[in-house]
């Protein structure tokens, strides 16, 4: 599975008559980190919850715009499960199954249709790819639960990528974990790179300076939220073409 | 202090005797009437002389039998409506009202009138007659909204990050059903169970026309069977000298609810305090 | 892929079973209802307000059962007159006077909660009925129901106030306590007053439960049809006359009895109404 582009036109989410954030616009090349920034409250979350469309299951929830995926536009009339198939979600807080280790990838694959023999196979590269191979290979059996925050987070990724996606999405994964688990978790996305294009919702704006390829500024306006300025990311911290921008990344320009 | 607490306090003190008093005494009384009257032979042998004497072996049978029909019939439609709300109806619409409504109203309905109606529909309608198939469903229906409410309970707690997580790897709703949300919603399911248990236990007005009276064991659904509770009213009003027994059935009754309110408070416990 | 497509069968399938379990709480209650009315609404067209008189004689097809009612009523209310006091004071003695010993004791209330009707009402007939029978003679009567009663509801009352109590935001106590105010005074002027109405909502419940207990009534009431006079007359509940008839009603009789059941369904329906009135807000689930 290679990776794909990934660009959205014009989006704008609703929630009822108040709009989350509108025409929103950016675009992802295959294989690069893009980052999401801006304040609380500008919709971020709802964009990204947009494109693999969780927000189906939101109540009153009304999503325009275009979303494509390598080139082709994803219609609203396509089956979801094959969607989320392609494009993986990762959550700020970290969600495993409460389920043994190795269940919590099964349990995806098995819901998938994968045959049982590949399932373990395939368990075990995601595993390794996230660096948690090592760690746990002796207690597969055990409850997920018991792992610690940031090997949970690291197993979540994990999950997410057992069902080999050409995309995956991140809302803030390193906001609930301490520096250390952070500073893995953040080394394990960078890995991901080249495989897999991602989008990731972040409030650290070093963090994106260090790892983005690219990033996406979002603000508020009037009320709802809007997408400032969306560049490389050498050029939307060292010559930012939008003065909320440059405002707002002041902070981790020095 | 100032004396308006002082004086209170004291009349708080007071009140709590006025209640456990009356209790004490009617623990007291039951066990002077029945104590004597409790052996290992009192759980094992039928009733005699239409319950002056022996034991009620043949009751325990055919409680038994009955709550089976009961917990058969509720816990499968309990839970199934229950994850009908959980899965299907978000908490606050108007058919979450709608139904909660309607299931307040099922729990207000007086036992008695679940009498009638399971004595007219199962008895005579389903031509079921007074038996035990009768009264296990009256009390089904009797202990079904207890169930959905304990059960719908358990599986809105199941955290809504487990959702999350499945919603966005595209689990298939009965996927979700089967390995997640269920197993965590367990105990609080069993609890359910069990409060229904306890309810059904201690339930008399339904089963008089529906289970009726007869004392034999049963040897079919379709006989009629005496349950605990009802031999307890039937020796204390219809059969001079069945006192000392009725008072050994009622403590018998009590100790098996007090189990069970041990075992719900040791599986709620690990969860959760049961008070706050 | 067959995989999905089998999935979203059963996915269906279960969405189907379950909407229909759904659907089965509603049927169930109009069941209830339905059957009532289709067995007694002829009758009660029939015999409309000789229902509402004093005159019990089913021998001779009179069905006037204001007896009963009346007796049901004062049953129930001297019950709550008794029981309410007693478990909201009870209850806020418990939260705000002696924390240390509330949680045992609403234990001991649970269990109580529990306890069925009909060993009520053995310890009716064992102590109570006697020990008033030494006052006034005969001893079963309607102040050994209404004890027994409120007995009964008073665990239930007192549950629920704790509960009410309970929900109150803590800066209420907090600001009476920084102001060095009494308890009993934050109590009377301002919990019990915010607690109100969830605290009569729950009362109003226990008097429905009241009104529709049958076995310890029936154990320690008389059972005699006649008008309440005094305190020590027994008396007969509508509960309690449709236990003790239905076993030989035959005919109009036992429509009768239907008819009796019916109204206190009707009479359910509407305190369970006041109740969620009372509570405020719209009824949800838990």
């Amino acid at each position: 599975m290679t990776s794909l582009t990934l660009e959205l036109q014009q989006v704008s989410v609703y929630y009822g008559n108040q709009a989350a954030i509108e025409q929103a616009s950016l675009s992802v090349r295959a294989g690069e980190l893009m980052a999401l920034v801006g304040p609380s409250g500008c919709g971020k979350s709802s964009l990204l919850a947009s494109i693999n469309r969780m927000t189906d299951g939101i109540p009153g929830c009304r999503v325009s715009g275009t979303v494509l995926l390598g080139g082709d536009a994803l219609s609203a009339s396509q089956d979801a499960a094959t969607l989320r198939r392609r494009i993986g979600m990762v959550f700020q807080q970290p969600n495993p199954f409460p389920l043994s280790i190795i269940d919590n990838l099964r349990f995806p694959l098995a819901e998938h249709g994968v045959p049982r023999r590949e399932r373990d196979r395939r368990a075990e590269q995601v595993l390794r790819a996230v660096g948690l191979w090592e760690e746990v290979k002796g207690r597969l059996s055990q409850s997920a639960l018991g792992l610690s925050g940031g090997q949970q987070q690291r197993l979540c990724i994990a999950r997410a990528l057992v069902l080999e996606p050409q995309v995956l999405l991140l809302d803030e994964p390193c906001s609930a974990l301490d520096p250390v688990s952070s500073k893995v978790v953040e080394e394990l996305i960078v890995s991901l790179k080249g495989r897999y294009t991602l989008l990731m919702v972040t409030h650290n704006l070093a963090q994106a300076r260090r790892i983005a390829d690219s990033v996406t500024v979002c603000w508020m306006q009037e009320g709802c939220g809007c997408v400032v300025e969306s560049n490389a990311c050498h050029l939307v911290f060292e010559h930012p073409s939008h003065p909320i921008t440059a405002a707002y990344c002041a902070g981790a320009a020095g | 202090m100032r004396w308006p607490d002082r004086l209170a306090g004291v009349i708080g003190a007071l009140l709590l005797l006025a209640v456990l008093v009356p209790m004490g005494l009617m623990l007291w009384s039951l066990l002077e009437q029945g104590a004597g009257v409790i052996s290992v032979d009192f759980l094992l042998d039928d009733p005699r002389q239409a319950g002056r004497a022996g034991g009620i072996a043949a009751l325990l049978v055919s409680t038994g039998w009955i709550l089976a029909v009961c917990l058969l019939v509720a816990a499968p439609m309990g839970l199934g409506c229950a994850l009908y709300l959980s899965e299907q109806v978000p908490a606050g619409t108007r058919r979450a009202q709608w139904l909660g409504g309607t299931l307040d109203m099922l729990a207000a309905v007086p036992s008695i009138v679940y009498g009638l109606f399971g004595y007219q529909f199962f008895a005579i309608s389903l031509g079921l007659g007074f038996s035990i198939l009768s009264g296990g469903l009256a009390l089904a229906l009797m202990v079904l909204p207890l169930m959905i409410r304990s059960a719908e309970q358990a599986l809105r707690a199941v955290p809504f990050s487990y959702r999350q997580a499945g919603e966005a790897l595209s689990i298939s709703r009965w996927g979700w059903v089967r390995r997640i949300l269920i197993p965590q919603a367990a105990p609080g399911i069993a609890v359910g169970i069990i409060l229904s248990i306890g309810r059904a236990l201690a339930e008399t007005a339904v089963l008089l026309f529906t289970a009726g009276y007869v004392l034999r064991r049963p040897d079919s659904l379709l006989d009629s069977g005496r349950a605990l509770s009802v031999h307890i009213y039937d020796l204390a009003m219809n059969v001079p000298g069945g006192m000392p027994r009725a008072a050994a059935t009622g403590l018998v009754l009590v100790a098996i609810l007090v189990i069970l309110n041990l075992l719900v408070r040791r599986w709620l416990h690990p969860a959760q305090g049961a008070w706050q | 892929m067959i995989t999905i497509s089998s999935r979203f069968h059963a996915d269906s399938l279960l969405t189907w079973l379950l909407r229909l379990t759904g659907a089965a709480a509603v049927l169930v209650l109009g069941g209830i209802i339905a059957v009532l009315l289709i067995q007694s609404a002829p009758f009660m067209l029939e015999h409309g307000s000789a229902l509402w008189r004093n005159d019990w004689q089913p021998g001779q097809a009179r069905y006037g059962m204001a007896a009963m009612i009346a007796g049901s009523i004062v049953v129930s209310v001297l019950a709550l007159v008794i029981a309410g006091p007693v478990a909201v004071l009870l209850a806020a003695w418990l939260r705000y006077f002696a924390p240390s010993v509330r949680r045992p004791v609403l234990t001991l209330v649970e269990l109580m909660a529990g306890i069925p009707s009909v060993v009520y009402g053995l310890w009716g007939m064992l102590v109570l009925v006697p020990w008033i029978n030494r006052l006034a003679p005969p001893g079963a009567s309607w102040l050994a129901a209404s004890l027994v009663l409120a007995l009964m509801i008073l665990p239930l009352a007192l549950l629920v106030t704790d509960t009410a109590l309970g929900q109150l935001p803590a800066r209420y106590l907090q600001a009476g306590q920084a102001l060095s105010l009494s308890r009993v005074g934050m109590l009377r002027r301002v919990l019990l007053p915010q607690a109100g109405p969830a605290i009569v909502s729950g009362l109003v419940l226990q008097f429905g439960r009241a009104l529709g207990e049958t076995m310890a009534v029936l154990m320690v009431a008389g059972n005699v049809v006649r008008w309440p006079t005094s305190l020590f007359d027994p008396v007969r509940t509508l509960t309690a006359n449709i236990a003790v008839e239905m076993a030989y009603a035959t005919g109009d009789h036992r429509v009768a009895l239907f008819a009796s059941g019916l109204l206190l369904l009707l009479v359910t329906a509407v305190l369970l109404a006041l109740s969620w009135r009372l509570r405020g807000e719209r009824h949800e689930m838990a």
